[in-house]
């Protein structure tokens, strides 16, 4: 921005300088005609846009100089002083030290005793306030228009009850009540619900005129300035009640909200009486007084919802109190993880050296570390773990939105809200599953006559449900929609280079496709997934993740995307080998059995890599061939069997040497693009190992069809 | 003549590459480690010999003399690991550099230093910062910021998926 | 394409902030230099929103407010005045002939793009 400032600072510049030219021929003209009005109103237009251009691009010298010289003008202006040759001589000289300040480079220095002695003279002109004030005023700013965006910072999140009721001509001012409903909505979390009791009859509905008015619960931390900034513009024109509910405070007791009664009757939309009256009859209190047309349907279901806000905003706090008693800034945490990290690797390297020394003593200690080291490892991930069911609430809000947006009726179902997942897989989940969510909501489920055209009910559903299966999670976005169109799929990725015009894919294999850079169909469709974001960045931010995505989807049946996520990032159980010197280490998790491989055996299959394993073929991959390691072949070498994506697929090592403590550390920035290695580990004796990227590794032998997969 | 940027007396790391000597701002070096094993990560350049363990973390250590075109360094006494703190597009990244032996931590007035000479060096002059004097002998101030600036690096990046391809 | 935004000011220098301001955030500028120029350049044509400073020659802010406003096509559209400190009695004057909010000069591009995405919803 600076390099603009620069550029709107010299065209104030230049435009400053023609108005002070300006300004010397009109009061030069104004000496000869003192009462011409249109030669005063040129000379306070003059000086009006300088102060207010001056300030805005920084010369709040000029600003501040140029506002007495203003001031006297607009006196003259409305009749109240009367244009003399002193005031004529005066406002040159001001004219000049204008132009002094404007170009300090080109003239002498600003006298700055100059500017003040003229300053004094202009406020003696102003009857009866004469230089009461220092020169340094600075034209003020209105506070409350700069608070629209400077909001206070980091505040508790309270709850608020809004009454917005604009006044009825409010659309002559060309406001839109809904742009401030928008904003509202903008600073946190908030339940609207639109008044038409006072709507007429359509006969006697005035179209240019606003009936409705509008409850709305807030939850924000922006404090209430902020919520009354929202109708600055219109503060005289419309009823604004702010009451705080729920300042946000610890909730020691079994804190139930309060009763739809005594809510309308703070809002003063009901008189205690009544509500006692009413109470006599025992029917459901919200029928009752709606039927005895004391309170109309809509302001009950604002009070309702007001209920259901607190309530819902109350236990989610208690539920977010209950699983973290004791709040601990997260790098603390991590600070903890890296620790256990290094002590894990210590231990390994203490059993490593016991188990050479045959010391019975000091293998039962060593054996004694290895345990208490493996409780420690799984409690301190345990305190990084969280249930996924917060994320999963703020979905349910998002497909609400969405759908009305959309026209469309969705529901959203969950299943698994427990399921408890390391805190920063979650925390980086959150974006691609918004665009998952989104993508389903958009493309996945149809427009209500739609489905019933189709022969669905008219309600779709997104559900989303997260599992344990064994070191992962799985988490799944189903929906009901249309499913995916393989055609469309392939007539785009044939469009934009991915596959061959030929290409014959399975049908998993084309769902792939939507995944790969460049493919995006969102893009342009709608503002809703089309946000620039493809599921190539969805792909991205779960690959980071070492996670895994699976697309099924039945045309007109709906589609399935699962992720597959590891428990946790910082340490997993690995299955350590060797291939000539290099030690390499495998996620135990992928890991299904080892066999070995003799010469023989690799001779049978005529060269082709493939195995028979207990009658069944299994294709395998030389790991020492693609990581091009030279070297001597053992006799029996082992294949290491890994499941992955319905199938089995080896990877031949020289040797396997155990299981192992692995404790992931990144290569770094050098090694970024190193493609079929994820990270590396220390071993007991200080060395280090990598760790093997097996959906990596698969893909590379897949394209380079080394393998096929059957 | 003077070497712009440098204008102070600066203290030096000195070492040796076969028979020549360079030297690095002392700045810029964490410490110095004898040899240790170093794991290849495969499908990388040969100049990127592998990783090593520095307490904990895992570092990268570069071959300077397959980097600076010698022969590769093969493993003597005197080898060792130059740990060096660099900067890339302003992130601050260490790493190990092969040295066959290191020298000594010396002063270089600013009027000692001259420009790279633009031919008759073996080494791309990029990477130098200058030619430092020391009685009858040169001696090679490195930028080593430069030398695994970012394009160097995409170097790195491409290297590795050739070897991926092949 | 983005909402169409006209900028009404005698000052090149306003102006060209509020229009490159708001065409880098997406907005499509029109630039009149004073009220009458304003009409004249709008033509009844449409627009989603309207800046205009109050002081300027030949038709001054207010007068295009009301002119505006008396127009069934710029019956409801948003008009921001750019006003200074020392104009309340304009600012209620602007107000009372119609227009929706306001801006303080001087301001900075964050103040001016936020009133005119409150304005525009």
């Amino acid at each position: 921005m600076s390099g603009n400032t620069d550029k709107h600072k010299e065209a104030f510049r230049e435009e400053a300088n023609e108005l002070l030219t300006e300004l010397e021929t009109a009061l030069l003209e104004l000496e000869e005609t003192p009462g011409n009005e249109e030669l005063i109103g040129r000379v306070f237009r003059a000086m009006h846009t300088i102060k207010g251009s001056g300030a805005m691009f920084g010369f709040d010298d000029i600003a501040a100089f140029t506002h007495e010289v203003e001031t006297v003008f607009d006196l003259v202006r409305n009749g109240k002083m009367v244009v003399t040759k002193k005031l004529i001589d005066l406002t040159l000289s001001a004219r000049d030290q204008i132009r002094a300040m404007l170009n300090p480079d080109s003239g002498e220095p600003v006298d700055v005793v100059l500017s003040g002695e003229i300053i004094a003279a202009f406020r003696n002109f102003i009857p009866g306030r004469s230089g009461e004030k220092g020169p340094g005023d600075s034209p003020a700013v209105d506070s409350k228009a700069q608070a629209v965006d400077g909001a206070a910072a980091k505040a508790p999140e309270v709850t608020y009850r809004i009454r917005f009721r604009p006044v009825q001509d409010i659309f002559a001012t060309g406001t839109n009540p809904l742009g401030i409903l928008t904003e509202i909505k903008g600073l946190g979390n908030s339940r609207i619900v639109a008044q038409t009791r006072d709507i007429p009859l359509l006969g006697e509905i005035n179209p240019e005129e606003c009936y409705t008015y509008w409850d709305i619960i807030l939850t924000t931390n922006q404090g209430i300035n902020a919520v009354k900034d929202t109708c600055i513009f219109i503060e005289d024109s419309c009823e604004l009640k702010i009451d705080v509910i729920d300042d946000g405070g610890s909730l020691d007791q079994e804190d139930s909200y309060k009763k739809l009664g005594e809510i309308l009757i703070e809002r003063g939309d009901l008189s205690a009486d009544d509500l006692r009256k009413v109470l006599d009859a025992q029917k459901r209190i919200g029928e009752m007084l709606v039927s005895s047309g004391i309170v109309g349907p809509g302001q009950v279901e604002a009070a309702l919802v007001e209920q259901k806000h607190v309530k819902g905003i109350r236990k989610e706090r208690q539920a977010s109190e209950a699983i973290s008693s004791i709040r601990v800034p997260s790098d603390k945490l991590d600070r903890l993880v890296d620790l256990v990290g290094e002590l894990v690797t210590v231990q390994a390297r203490l059993s490593q050296f016991s188990a050479t020394q045959k010391e019975a003593a000091l293998v039962t200690i060593a054996e004694e570390v290895e345990r208490l080291t493996a409780e420690l490892r799984d409690n301190t991930m345990n305190i990084r773990m969280l249930p996924i069911g917060t994320t999963f609430s703020k979905f349910k809000r998002l497909v609400r939105d969405l759908s009305n947006e959309l026209g469309k009726e969705i529901e959203m179902t969950t299943d698994g809200a427990e399921t408890e997942l390391d805190k920063t897989v979650i925390e980086k989940l959150n974006d691609p599953l918004v665009h998952l969510i989104r993508n389903s909501i958009d493309h996945g489920i149809e427009m209500p006559e739609a489905r019933e055209a189709a022969g669905k009910p008219r309600l779709g559903t997104v559900h989303l449900s997260a599992v344990h299966s064994g070191a992962y999670v799985l988490i799944r976005i189903k929906d009901d929609g249309a499913g995916l169109d393989t055609e469309a799929i392939r007539a785009r990725a044939i469009d934009r280079g991915l596959i061959a015009a030929d290409a014959e894919l399975a049908e998993k294999d084309l769902f792939a496709l939507i995944l790969a850079p460049g493919f995006s169909t969102a893009r342009t469709v709608t503002n809703v997934s089309g946000r620039g974001v493809g599921m190539d960045v969805v792909k991205q931010a779960i690959d980071s993740l070492r996670g895994q995505i699976e697309i099924s989807s039945r045309k007109g049946e709906g589609s399935t995307i699962t992720l597959k996520l590891p428990l946790t990032l910082a340490i997993i159980e690995g299955l350590l080998v060797k291939i000539a010197e290099d030690f390499f280490v495998f996620p135990l998790s992928a890991v299904e059995e080892c066999v070995e491989l003799t010469r023989e055996d690799a001779a049978k299959a005529h060269g082709r890599n493939l195995a028979n394993v207990r009658n069944r073929i299994i294709p395998y991959i030389r790991l020492r061939e693609r990581f091009a390691i030279g070297g001597e072949l053992p006799a029996i070498e082992q294949i290491v069997i890994v499941g992955t994506e319905g199938s089995r697929v080896g990877f031949v090592v020289d040797n396997v040497i155990g299981e192992h403590q692995t404790v992931i550390k990144s290569l770094g920035k050098f090694y970024r693009k190193v493609e079929g290695v994820s990270g590396a580990t220390i071993l007991g004796d200080g060395t280090v190992a990598l760790i093997l990227d097996i959906p990596k590794l698969l893909k590379m032998a897949e394209t380079d069809e080394q393998i096929s997969f059957s | 003549m003077s070497v712009a940027g440098i204008t102070e007396t600066t203290q030096y790391l000195t070492f040796k590459l076969d028979e020549e000597v360079f030297a690095l701002d002392i700045t810029k070096v964490r410490e110095v480690l004898d040899f240790t094993t170093v794991t290849k990560v495969p499908q990388t350049p040969e100049f990127m010999r592998g990783v090593i363990n520095l307490r904990g973390s895992v570092v990268p250590v570069v071959d300077m003399r397959l980097k600076f075109g010698m022969s590769r360094t093969e493993k003597t006494v005197h080898t060792c690991i130059i740990i060096a703190e660099i900067t890339i597009d302003s992130e601050t990244a260490v790493l190990g550099a092969l040295a066959d032996s290191v020298q000594e931590v010396m002063d270089l007035e600013p009027d000692s230093i001259e420009p790279a000479p633009k031919i008759g060096a073996r080494l791309n002059t990029e990477f130098i910062r200058g030619m430092g004097k020391r009685d009858s002998n040169f001696i090679m101030i490195l930028d080593i910021d430069r030398i695994f600036s970012a394009d160097e690096l995409s170097i790195v990046q491409d290297a590795g998926k050739e070897t991926a391809a092949n | 394409m983005g909402k169409k935004i006209i900028t009404v000011d005698d000052s090149t220098s306003v102006r060209q902030m509020v229009s490159f301001t708001l065409k880098d955030a997406g907005y499509e500028v029109m630039e009149a230099v004073d009220g009458r120029d304003a009409l004249s350049k709008l033509n009844g044509g449409q627009v989603h929103m309207v800046i205009t400073d109050l002081n300027m020659p030949n038709l001054d802010g207010i007068g295009l407010i009301r002119e505006l406003r008396a127009n069934p096509n710029y019956k409801f559209t948003p008009i921001v005045m750019l006003t200074t400190e020392s104009q309340d009695s304009k600012k209620q004057e602007g107000k009372a002939a119609g227009a929706t909010g306001w801006i303080v000069k001087p301001f900075k591009p964050d103040q001016l793009l936020a009133v005119v995405k409150k304005v525009l919803g």
